[in-house]
């Protein structure tokens, strides 16, 4: 697979040096790099082949699919699963319950983030290091979810679109990682603004903000995916089908899926459309194209941004 | 002109008035939620508000140990707890053993396309996972098709639904999805190891597997010393969602962890009181937890975590 005599080593540089040296590689160095290849290779395809075969199963016939002739490769295709899908009652709303979830959150926690990352590498203020601790301890402890759930309740946060949103503001993960990003940056920028007579807010907004960049850019990726992917608070403060995250309809399709098929069988009254919905289609092709739809914004931005994720990481394990 | 020291104060002040209002935030997602300790000291039945609740002292802290089925049910979420957190905390180093043979690949492409495509599980939901598992694994899934078509089962296999091994299927799961992130960390360290070390290693003719012993392992302990001690302080909370998904009629007895029993208790059964009651016993004992690795962390290392 590779030259032996390269194995030892990691690194770049001495891999050119070593080939000089002929390295002696002996049998059971070689059957251990055969064996890494083999199970990273098998790693990475349990990882994968779910995604893959749900998505060719979405798009072969149903009939076929439901034998389980699809295994590698679609067969038959077709996209009428993704047509039907969408006359689920409720999936277009929760796809837009999601979609402004997401970006407002976005927004509003990568804007807080920048500004209080920066505000907290103010020396100068007023009880910093208090302010700071009393924020980044929140990362360790909580009341549980039962009694955040109670006071949410008496906030009159239950049903509300604003419960999505504002207790996502204020991030202390994220502000880390902005702090730190900050203060990596030279004092000069600021002080030479100041002496310009830029006062705190100019210095944010035309200074730190430009600079800051790459990392609001890590900060938003990883925003937009938790918001994406919660469901812990739909699940606990929201009962109004109107407010119905996608993770939410998609949780409750796959419970209701099975009920549906058997309630179908016993009873022929109820609701036409789903009846005619759970006849056309099999509950397992409806349950695989919601899961595809929901999982596609994950699969789409993932390879585009997977930097951003190892960076975010690691500037966070710094300080973590 | 006013006097610099008062200036100086006065903008001190004012950085402060800035944050002011995020402050106060903070305040009330995620300080005055511990308010709601509270309800356990109250006989607590919705719709009546807890201002019109009998005031009850202690009653749901004795009502946990009172008769002997209410202390099984009690041990057997605890089982539950310390039977998956242990399992993730015996398996704690398997991130570690990832990267150092991962970045033993040479192929640099193919480690990159490793990298990417095991780290992808960790950014979908519980959810998403369960239902990629419902739609793999169910008695119609596309395994149990598989089985069916090379004719290897007549009857589908319940994967999802059965008792047996639920520790070891939910710590499957967690590694699956979690295992590649977990990894670059550690990858982070390896990267950081002084190429001196290398060669040194190399000029006294080490072999493979002596520079991975006594190069690259020492380098990353001080790493998992702080992952580990970490994990150790959040010894209890397993979390709600992964638990609430693949629960299920059958399997509950082994699943229900005190993340989800809290949640069961409350959400499902009404009892908010004495959730309530356990979701602050947990939290106390988390802090204590947390407080002790961070003190065993300052002995033996000299540096704190926290």
């Amino acid at each position: 697979m590779s030259d032996s005599a390269a194995e030892l080593i990691p690194h770049e540089p001495e891999r050119q040096a070593d080939r000089k040296v002929k390295y002696q590689a002996g049998a059971a160095d070689k059957f251990i790099t055969v064996l890494i290849y083999i199970l990273f290779s098998l790693f990475a395809f349990v990882c994968v082949y779910p995604f893959y075969s749900i998505i060719i199963n979405t798009i072969s016939a149903n009939d076929i699919s439901a034998r389980g002739e699809v295994v590698f490769y679609p067969k038959h295709i077709q996209f009428q699963n993704y047509v039907d899908v969408f006359k689920i009652p409720g999936l277009g709303t929760a796809a837009l319950v999601s979609l402004g979830r997401t970006v407002i959150g976005t927004a509003l926690t990568v804007g807080a983030s920048a500004f209080l990352g920066f505000m907290f590498s103010q020396e100068d203020m007023w009880g910093r290091k208090f302010w700071y601790r009393f924020t980044v301890i929140t990362m360790f402890f909580n009341a549980g979810i039962i009694p955040w759930y109670l006071t949410m309740r008496s906030l009159h946060l239950t049903n509300n679109f604003l419960a999505y949103i504002l207790p996502t503001v204020v991030a202390p993960f994220f502000i880390i990682l902005v702090k730190t990003f900050v203060e990596s940056t030279p004092k000069e920028l600021q002080q030479a603004a100041s002496i310009d007579g830029a006062g705190i807010m100019t210095i944010f907004f035309r200074v730190m903000l430009p600079i800051c960049k790459p990392i609001l850019a890590t900060v938003a990726i990883f925003a937009a995916v938790d918001q994406w992917n919660s469901f812990q608070d739909t699940l606990l403060l929201v009962t109004d089908s109107k407010l119905y995250s996608l993770q939410f309809i998609l949780y409750n399709y796959i419970n209701q899926a099975s009920s549906l098929s058997t309630m179908v069988n016993l009873q022929n009254a109820g609701s036409t459309a789903m009846t005619s919905l759970a006849t056309k289609q099999t509950t397992t092709s409806i349950r695989m194209t919601v899961t595809i739809i929901v999982v596609a914004p994950i699969l789409l931005i993932y390879p585009i941004f997977q930097r951003f994720f190892v960076k975010g990481i690691m500037i966070g394990a710094v300080k973590g | 002109m006013r006097p610099q020291s008062y200036s100086i104060k006065s903008l001190s002040i004012r950085k402060f008035l800035y944050i002011l209002p995020f402050m106060i935030m903070l305040g009330v997602f995620a300080y005055y939620p511990l308010y709601g300790w509270v309800y356990a000291f109250f006989d607590y039945m919705p719709p009546i508000p807890l201002s019109e609740s009998p005031f009850v002292g202690l009653k749901w802290f004795h009502s946990l140990v009172e008769n002997q089925v209410k202390i099984d049910q009690l041990l057997k979420v605890i089982q539950n707890t310390f039977g998956m957190s242990g399992l993730s905390l015996l398996f704690s180093w398997l991130p570690m053993i990832f990267a150092i043979f991962l970045t033993e690949i040479k192929a640099v492409r193919f480690r990159k396309f490793i990298q990417t495509v095991t780290t992808l599980p960790n950014f979908i939901s519980w959810v998403l996972v369960y239902s990629l598992a419902f739609s793999m694994f169910s008695s119609e899934g596309i395994v149990n098709g598989m089985l069916k078509q090379l004719g290897l089962a007549d009857s589908p296999i319940l994967f999802l639904q059965s008792s047996d091994h639920v520790w070891l299927t939910m710590w499957m799961w967690t590694t699956w999805k979690a295992l590649g992130w977990s990894a670059i960390l550690y990858i982070a360290a390896i990267m950081g190891i002084d190429d001196s070390l290398y060669e040194a290693a190399h000029v006294d003719g080490a072999t493979r597997m002596q520079v991975i012993r006594h190069v690259v392992l020492p380098s990353m302990l001080p790493t998992y010393f702080v992952l580990l001690m970490l994990q150790i302080a959040s010894f209890l909370n397993n979390g709600l969602e992964q638990y609430f998904v693949f629960q299920n009629a059958f399997n509950k007895d082994h699943i229900q962890v005190l993340d989800l029993y809290v949640y069961n208790l409350a959400m499902g059964g009404g009892s908010y009181s004495v959730s309530v009651a356990i979701s602050m016993l947990k939290s106390l004992i988390s802090v204590v937890l947390l407080f002790s690795v961070n003190g065993l962390s300052k002995l033996l290392r000299g540096e704190s975590i926290v």
